[in-house]
């Protein structure tokens, strides 16, 4: 197989335009599986992914394809994952390829991560073919999404092609524009070795399962490998391609995309977007745009039960074997006991984790609430980057702070911009921009604290705009902000785990909110309860929980103390879930519930 | 101290003349079956005369026992003296309803050995005997105690209500002082509770009825305590006052003190050795299964010695009395949950006992979660 007979490209779409099953019908199509054997969404294959319709780890695959006019070619599908959280995931994918297709669902048009989708594509110069999907809806519009097509993307709507993946049609076309439309890759096998990261798997006999593009030379079982980021060696193992389950080859050649198994212990032994190149005759630089990713979101995580530290322990370093995204270490809480600090890529990323450690390791875990990292400059010129509210400087020393912001760039209906501008305000967004890339639809961004996006920000928007809003954003610099850190005490006891770093004129909203959860959510005790927010030694919201005064059986003979006793069992195996502040008993969900969303 | 250790019997006799509004005990409003479950009883009896020895109570519960006519209540007594042995000066209790209650019977409970009385007077108030759909009404009850008194029992307890939407702080007052007149040697007031499957809990459920709520029923509980102990009565258990400690009812003391007790009859529960059976509940089940031989067993369990501690625990924290500290499994109790029941006045400790205060026999079902680890 010649450079000239491989094609690399990604899918790209804004979340539910039908990515996944696009490339579930060009597997099927390529012959990989039979239609018996056809489950839906082949590549999101894990439980989460499926139910949330959004691919988190990215796959790639090989598909076969022979042309109309008779040539054989190699199609490197690789797949995306479909969320700001993983957007360096995503860049290092498109790094792999040259060229995309751009999938704009005829129905929805073109929405904010098209958009953002685009703009990265363009960034590596990839060759981009506009693929309309879902044409079979009855409320395709396909002459207004041509339209979104040309002023909001800039893109000849002419050559868009027309697609229904659920039902089938166009799908050669696609193909056909895979090879005609998107180059093939350019390198050369004679240099040394430079080979992309751009994804990694955990394979439990195997180790990390590296993905990688071949730009230049070429990398065989028995190499050694050098991985540039820190410079350490492994021997190849095995290289090969995906078909549906690796298949191995004996090289992987320049232009080509495949993995390395090396021996490599676990994913987080690597970096994604570093340079793979042999020892014996390495590359004297790495390739462009290697950045050593950092978590941006941060959360406390404590097991239900402080039996089960041990277990969440293991089960958090089995995780870490195929997510190296998330960093944790080990945190101390006077109301949760022992737990560990985590950092997350956003607030997708975090929830995930949190899923999947609830259901793939069965743990029963309680969270505190995601917090940035924020900077302090002291009065003695010290600085600090606190993102654990347990760090917060004494506020007399502090000469200044400061917090991430990001851009937000929103695209919606018109009818919900006053809605949509009043949430934005409400979360302190500033610097408003406003455009009408076509009629009906805007285009708003703002510069916003990443703190007020972290928490809500999406669910609240898609409650505002009835699900018609979309949502895309990027971290753009610190900027000054006035920091407080907000306790939270129950019967003057303060509940570590509840206390935030937050904006001063946020705190009393925040402070209120919390306040109000917990009376909910804690249940009366035999003595009052005061539920106080305080920023220093000032109270600044607070509610009461009203003792109860009876609950006695009247009557307690032969034939009811095994029911009265039963309860009371059912009763103390619950109290186990509860954390314990001072001597009011405060339940697993009082901690979860004060992150959701409020209700209005 | 020996003595304190000896086993109960219960007799469940499920019958009544009508079905209460309050209650969930199971009954069946009808006689037609008494003649069947006699000799049912009697066959359970048989089942059981070698495990159980030397009662010292026997309590005729129901249900109505006294719907029982002469010559039933008699053979039922000759039956379980042929079979079972009693100790002397053992205590032996029949409930009595008001209505049906007549000298002529009374004088027969009496000779059959049993000598103490348990009235469901309930209220002196029409209004609230009609509410909890009592069959009889305040002058029966008068003339009930009356009769009582007169044909020379010696041990009277008094079943009473309060808490209900009909009465009033003042009408229950009145109840309390018309009760005293007759210096019943027990009282129990039971707070007006909807049980689940008693025809008040499906009103209350439709909305038709309601309780009267957790302030006013606390109040209630604590005016009645301290008025009655006014009165000489000790507040022995949530619901139960004695004149004197001789007088607090032995039987269901052992309830509360995993002291042994036997119960015959439909529903009833057993306890020994620490497992615990209950009979099925049904007259038509218990008798067929008694018919063809078999104990009439629905359910049983074998406690372990976490739950018998931990029973210990909540049923001793419905008593004055309290719990022996030492009695009970090392690591049941925290310390400092303890220490701050103490400080918040809901028990005292003395002489290594835990005793709820009034304000704890209040919250007396939280109390043992509140100090378990």
């Amino acid at each position: 197989m010649t450079m000239q007979q491989i094609r690399n490209f990604s899918i790209i779409a804004h979340i539910d335009h039908g990515k996944s099953t696009l490339a579930d019908r060009l597997i099927q199509h390529a012959g990989l599986v039979n239609d018996r054997e056809f489950r839906d969404q082949i590549l999101d294959n894990m439980d989460i992914e499926r139910e949330r319709g959004i691919t988190i780890k990215s796959q790639t695959v090989l598909l076969p394809y022979t042309s109309r006019s008779g040539e054989v070619f190699d199609l490197n599908l690789i797949d995306t994952p479909g969320h700001a959280d993983f957007s360096y995931e995503v860049s290092r994918a498109l790094a792999s390829c040259e060229g995309v297709l751009l999938l704009v669902d005829a129905s929805q048009g073109v929405q904010a991560q098209t958009i953002a989708n685009l703009y990265a594509a363009m960034e590596h110069d990839l060759s981009i073919v506009p693929v309309i999907n879902k044409i079979d809806l009855p409320s395709a519009d396909i002459g207004r999404v041509k339209e979104q097509i040309e002023h909001d993307l800039g893109l000849e709507p002419d050559h868009a092609l027309l697609c229904s993946a659920k039902e089938g049609t166009g799908v050669e076309d696609v193909f056909e524009a895979i090879v005609n439309r998107i180059p093939p890759p350019s390198g050369n096998a004679e240099k040394p070795l430079a080979a992309l990261i751009f994804d990694a798997h955990y394979d439990p006999f195997r180790g990390a399962i590296v993905s990688c593009r071949v730009f230049d030379g070429a990398l065989r079982p028995g190499d050694i490998i050098r991985l540039m980021f820190n410079g350490a060696t492994h021997k190849v193992e095995e290289v090969g391609v995906f078909r549906l389950n690796r298949e191995s080859r004996g090289e992987l050649s320049a232009g080509s995309v495949g993995y390395v198994i090396a021996g490599i212990k676990s994913v987080a032994d690597i970096r994604i977007g570093d340079t793979i190149t042999l020892d014996s005759n390495p590359v004297s630089s790495p390739l462009p745009g290697f950045k050593n990713i950092k978590p941006v979101v941060f959360s406390s995580l404590y097991p239900i039960s402080s039996d089960d530290y041990p277990s969440l322990l293991d089960s958090l370093e089995k995780y870490k074997l195929n997510d190296a995204a998330l960093v944790y270490q080990k945190d101390t809480s006077v109301a949760l006991g022992q737990g560990f600090r985590c950092g997350f890529l956003g607030l997708l990323h975090l929830e995930i984790v949190q899923e999947r450690l609830e259901r793939e390791f069965d743990q029963s875990i309680i969270m505190t609430a995601p917090s940035v990292q924020y900077q302090f400059t002291l009065l003695d010129g010290a600085t600090l980057t606190v993102e654990n509210p347990q760090y917060y400087p004494d506020p007399t020393v502090i000469k200044s702070s400061a917090e991430p912001f990001i851009r937000a760039a929103i695209i919606l209906p018109e009818r919900y911009m006053g809605a949509v501008m009043k949430l934005c305000l409400d979360r302190r967004g500033a610097n408003p921009r406003i455009t009408y890339p076509t009629p009906g639809r805007v285009e708003i961004t703002f510069d916003m604290p990443l703190a007020e996006v972290v928490f809500d920000f999406y669910d609240r928007l898609k409650t505002v705009t009835q699900g018609y809003g979309s949502f895309d954003y990027e971290l753009i610099e610190y900027r000054q902000s006035d920091l407080v850190k907000l306790d939270i005490l129950v019967n003057s006891e303060r509940v570590d785990a509840l206390s935030i770093i937050v904006h001063r004129e946020r705190a009393r909203e925040w402070g209120v909110q919390v306040c109000d959860r917990l009376k909910e959510e804690i249940p009366r005790h035999s003595f009052k309860i005061a539920i106080q927010g305080a920023i220093g030694g000032k109270i600044i919201s607070r509610s009461t929980i009203s003792p109860f005064r009876k609950d006695v059986t009247a009557k307690c003979y032969g034939g009811d103390i095994t029911r009265k006793r039963k309860l009371l069992e059912k009763q103390k195996k619950g109290k186990k879930r509860m954390k314990m502040v001072g001597s009011v008993m405060i339940p697993q969900s009082a901690f979860v519930s004060v992150l959701k969303a409020k209700d209005e | 101290m020996n003595k304190e250790k000896q086993p109960g019997l219960y007799i469940h006799i499920p019958f009544c003349r009508s079905k209460c509004l309050y209650c969930d005990f199971y009954s069946v409003a009808s006689r037609a079956a008494i003649p069947a479950w006699l000799k049912a009883v009697q066959r359970e009896v048989l089942l059981y005369k070698d495990r159980f020895h030397d009662f010292d109570s026997l309590y005729l519960g129901g249900g109505t026992p006294t719907i029982l006519g002469e010559r039933e209540l008699a053979g039922l007594l000759e039956c379980l003296h042929k079979h079972f042995t009693f100790c002397p000066e053992s205590e032996m209790t029949i409930e009595a309803n008001p209505d049906g209650l007549s000298r002529d019977k009374l004088k027969v409970i009496g000779s059959l050995g049993i000598n103490r009385i348990s009235l469901g007077v309930q209220s002196f108030d029409d209004r609230d005997l009609k509410y909890l759909g009592r069959s009889h009404d305040s002058r029966q009850a008068l003339k009930s105690l009356d009769m009582v008194r007169s044909c020379g029992f010696a041990d009277l307890g008094a079943d009473l209500m309060y808490g209900l939407e009909t009465q009033s702080i003042q009408g229950w007052r009145r109840t309390l002082e018309k009760i005293l007149e007759f210096r019943p040697e027990h009282i129990s007031c039971y707070q007006m509770t909807f049980e689940k499957g008693a025809p008040l809990w499906k009103m209350k459920a439709a909305g038709l009825v309601r309780s009267i709520g957790e302030k006013l029923e606390s109040a209630f509980f604590i005016w009645t305590s301290r008025y009655l102990e006014k009165h000489a009565y000790q507040h022995y258990e949530i619901s139960n006052f004695a004149r004197s400690p001789e007088f607090m009812c032995r039987h269901n003391r052992k309830y509360w003190s995993h002291i042994p007790y036997l119960g015959l009859g439909p529903s009833a529960h057993s306890f020994q050795a620490g497992s615990r059976w209950w009979n099925v509940r049904s007259i038509r089940k218990y008798c067929r299964l008694l018919a063809e031989g078999k104990a009439p067993v629905e359910g049983a369990e074998v406690l372990s010695e976490e739950q018998l501690d931990l029973e210990t625990l909540d049923l001793g924290l419905r008593t004055s009395a309290g719990v022996d500290l030492h009695a009970l499994g090392d690591r049941l109790i925290m310390d400092e949950a303890l220490a701050e029941l103490q400080k918040s006045g809901l028990v005292k400790v003395t002489n290594g006992r835990i005793q709820p205060s009034l304000k704890g026999f209040l919250v007396a079902d939280s109390l043992p979660l509140m100090l378990c680890s």
